[in-house]
């Protein structure tokens, strides 16, 4: 019995924040923590999507003004990346949804939904991002 | 044995509100989404472009509610996640607190800004 304790076993302990870069996460996984990060961004950014409602609403002159505003490099790599969390948030939670309802729940379901939530965000992402730098 | 225990043994307890934010997050998920349905589809295909027809439509009643109704739903559901955020990361219970205080404050703040846009169109 002795031995059999001492033998050494692989242990597996909860992973520390600085050892997070060395483990290769899944898509499902990166899909999952950018769900997190897309959520915490657009509510830190509420007031700055609160003060683009007030000035689009405000007056004709607020509005003029907002126009050339959102027209500056910054706002626009602002702007960018809000749509993407919106719309990876979104995709991300429809998953959820799904989810809820016993659909897709295999191990090899959960790849393809990292794989189609994390390309059906950008994709919808890079429509909007055209029409953010005016291509169409 | 009292109606809290499962089998002879267990005794159930916690705050409960684990089962009514799970659906509370996904309800108000909703609420947001098909809101943004409707602001898209009425900002970009019913109204004109450019300030009258973005303006026009927040004057209607029916946009302001649906709008502050979209808003609450959008304070709680953050409210849910953003906690769950911190429950996740935040072992501290000082810290835990104080962000959670923060995000508190944080979201009705940006209710009652919503609210005095709103009506003030």
């Amino acid at each position: 019995m002795g031995d059999i304790a001492k033998k050494s076993r692989p242990q597996f302990r909860n992973i520390h924040v600085s050892q997070i870069l060395q483990y290769r996460l899944p898509a499902a996984g990166l899909m999952s923590i950018l769900h997190r990060v897309s959520g915490l961004s657009m509510f830190l950014l509420l007031p700055f999507i609160l003060w683009i409602f007030d000035r689009s609403l405000t007056s004709e002159l607020s509005y003029a003004e907002l126009m050339e505003v959102v027209e500056s490099p910054l706002m626009k790599i602002v702007l960018c990346g809000l749509v993407w969390a919106f719309f990876h948030h979104l995709l991300a939670g429809i998953r959820h949804l799904i989810s809820d309802m016993h659909i897709g729940l295999t191990k090899e379901n959960a790849a393809s939904w990292g794989v189609g939530v994390l390309v059906g965000g950008l994709v919808l992402s890079f429509i909007a991002w055209l029409k953010i730098f005016g291509v169409f | 044995m009292s109606s809290s225990s499962i089998g002879p043994k267990r005794l159930v307890v916690g705050a409960r509100y684990g089962l009514r934010d799970w659906l509370a997050q996904r309800v108000t998920a909703v609420v947001v989404g098909v809101y943004a349905l409707v602001l898209f589809v009425s900002a970009l295909v019913v109204s004109e472009p450019g300030y009258g027809g973005w303006a026009g439509l927040f004057a209607n009643t029916w946009m302001k509610v649906l709008t502050l109704l979209a808003v609450l739903a959008l304070i709680y559901h953050a409210w849910v996640g953003v906690r769950d955020i911190w429950m996740d990361y935040v072992k501290p219970v000082g810290v835990r607190l104080a962000l959670q205080i923060f995000t508190i404050l944080w979201l009705i703040g940006c209710a009652v800004w919503a609210v005095e846009i709103l009506w003030r169109v």
